[in-house]
């Protein structure tokens, strides 16, 4: 802790990296998409597999006792790391889309009726409106969105505006995957409750990034996924007050989340349980609390510090390099250099930086408002992470010549 | 190993930086829109097809170097061609785009048109090269939708 990070020995963690593409060495710069995984994460999933796996929460039997005690003791490493009050408020989901689905369904059709508001931000990922768009035609609600500067910054003063006592959840992404902002969610949520409003964060992005601490922030529903912070894919979090989940309907029906069962009528298990119906991603869940030991044991200071030092040589470069645009200069941002170039499409920046074994991401990054705002159709993303290094970034710039010159 | 040159020949490199038959075509007898929502690729085609002729052809929209270039190559083969050479065209132009490595596309049919034949060594641009092939098709198939234009 308080460390700086030594690249090197983070480099050696992640055994993906040490490979060519076309006879390059791999340059991998699409961490806002996914993040790779270390070692640790790899063997805890393959030891669960090769030694502990059975079903959880019903075996009598040793392995089942072992699998129960691991997906519970990961449980409590998640709630550590997010300071949750209780293993009560973290609810392991498929991902930060199905937790906000959760939410949208459960908490959505019950609290949310006719005339009443959601209001999100222009700078939303997919998976933060349309499932808020699904739940205001359901339950004839209105979907309000607050709009950003050019900078990428979401307008408080509009938000301010926007918001009223009609405002029943307020939706906004903790840290922009296509533009790199990260927004202030203290204010946001400390206004949304001054109206009487819930607060959902899709921290997705910002997880790996930026401590959060659920309680200081006071947040009422915070959903992020595994996989961007270096764990398995299809496994991510729902952490949500438990007074609110207590008030909420389940959100799917089957094992796990009952007590008793009859034909006549069911009786719903207590908190977590009652929102993980079925065999649940066991082997996924123990990954994720590796993944966050590793952050631990780095440090998200140490992270943060890290990745700012690699965003601000990459922006400087940005700046100097004739033709390019960045899309996204938020103040308070992190990781993410989105950009378009003068006469190369950003699909075609993708084909040929994947030649010189540089992989980024070309398209709209599941965030079309965003591009609508900028006129612009997609954008080549170069995202960071605490194994990129210096050299990487430079690589990058030179196949961005590279590109440049093919279509000159 | 394939190159990026094999892709990015001079040919497409040209046709992206100067689109032929670029613009809207008014009046047309046929027209339709393309979209790929996965990279955000839109095109519009426009027909005037007299007797079973294409008498004119134009695209608009915005793409890819590969989408754009694919366009305009087509409208450039396809001005004066029967609706019947357009749909042996399509099949030789989606078969080059698909086909094994190993086989050679069909020179003689395609021409031009084979400066593309690079694609299907990057799967993910596959689509980019063929986009403007189906929004024609349909474009031609689903005339009533274009009757407004007349």
């Amino acid at each position: 802790m308080g460390m700086p990070c030594d690249t090197e020995a983070i480099r050696s963690d992640f055994p993906i990296l040490h490979q060519e593409i076309y006879g390059k060495p791999l340059v991998y710069l699409d961490n806002a998409a996914t993040t790779q995984k270390p070692h640790c994460v790899i063997d805890a999933v393959r030891h669960y597999y090769e030694k502990d796996n059975a079903n959880i929460h019903r075996g009598v039997h040793t392995l089942s006792e072992r699998a129960t005690a691991d997906y519970e003791a990961a449980r409590e490493t998640i709630r550590l790391f997010f300071n949750a009050r209780s293993k009560k408020e973290v609810i392991f989901t498929r991902g930060t889309t199905e937790s906000i689905n959760l939410v949208a369904s459960s908490w959505g059709d019950t609290n949310v009726g006719k005339g009443d508001e959601i209001l999100i931000t222009h700078m939303e990922h997919h998976s933060n409106i349309v499932p808020w768009q699904m739940l205001c035609e359901r339950v004839e609600a209105t979907l309000k969105v607050v709009p950003m500067n050019e900078a990428g910054e979401m307008d408080m003063h509009a938000f301010e505006t926007l918001l009223s006592e009609r405002t029943k959840l307020v939706g906004v992404v903790h840290m922009s995957n296509a533009l790199g902002t990260i927004n202030p969610i203290r204010t946001i949520i400390k206004q949304a409750h001054a109206v009487g409003a819930r607060v959902l964060v899709d921290g997705a992005q910002a997880a790996a990034h930026v401590a959060v601490d659920v309680q200081a922030l006071d947040v009422d529903f915070y959903a992020t996924s595994a996989h961007k912070m270096y764990g398995p894919t299809g496994v991510g979090v729902l952490i949500a007050k438990e007074t609110v989940l207590d008030a909420m309907p389940p959100y799917q029906g089957g094992g796990d989340m009952i007590l008793t069962v009859t034909f006549e009528k069911t009786q719903y298990n207590d908190l977590p349980h009652k929102f993980e119906a079925g065999t649940p991603n066991i082997a996924g869940v123990i990954g994720f609390a590796k993944a966050i030991e590793y952050i631990n044991a780095i440090g998200l200071d140490a992270i943060a510090e890290r990745e700012k030092v690699l965003l601000d040589y990459a922006t400087q470069k940005a700046v100097a390099f004739d033709g390019l645009r960045q899309i996204g200069t938020a103040k308070d941002k992190a990781c993410v250099l989105s950009f378009v170039m003068d006469g190369v499409h950003p699909h075609d920046l993708g084909t040929i930086l994947d030649r010189e074994g540089v992989a980024i991401r070309a398209g709209h990054h599941c965030a079309m408002p965003v591009m609508q705002f900028y006129k612009v159709p997609a954008t080549a993303r170069a995202s960071f992470s605490i194994y990129n290094t210096e050299a990487e970034v430079d690589a990058l710039f030179i196949a961005l010549i590279k590109a440049r010159d093919l279509f000159a | 190993m394939f190159d990026l040159g094999d892709l990015y020949q001079q040919v497409i490199i040209d046709h992206t930086k100067s689109p032929r038959n670029f613009g809207k075509l008014e009046p047309c007898s046929h027209d339709a829109e393309g979209y790929n929502p996965l990279c955000g690729d839109q095109l519009h085609v426009y027909l005037q097809i007299d007797d079973d002729m294409i008498k004119e052809v134009k695209f608009e929209g915005q793409g890819c170097s590969i989408s754009t270039a694919s366009a305009s190559l087509m409208t450039e083969k396809l001005k004066g061609k029967s609706v019947r050479e357009f749909e042996h065209l399509f099949e030789a132009f989606h078969e080059m785009a698909t086909a094994d490595m190993s086989e050679k596309p069909d020179e003689e049919t395609l021409g031009k048109l084979a400066v593309l034949a690079g694609v299907k060594e990057f799967p993910s641009r596959i689509k980019c090269a063929t986009l403007c092939w189906h929004t024609l098709k349909s474009a031609i198939e689903h005339s009533d939708k274009a009757a407004k234009t007349e």
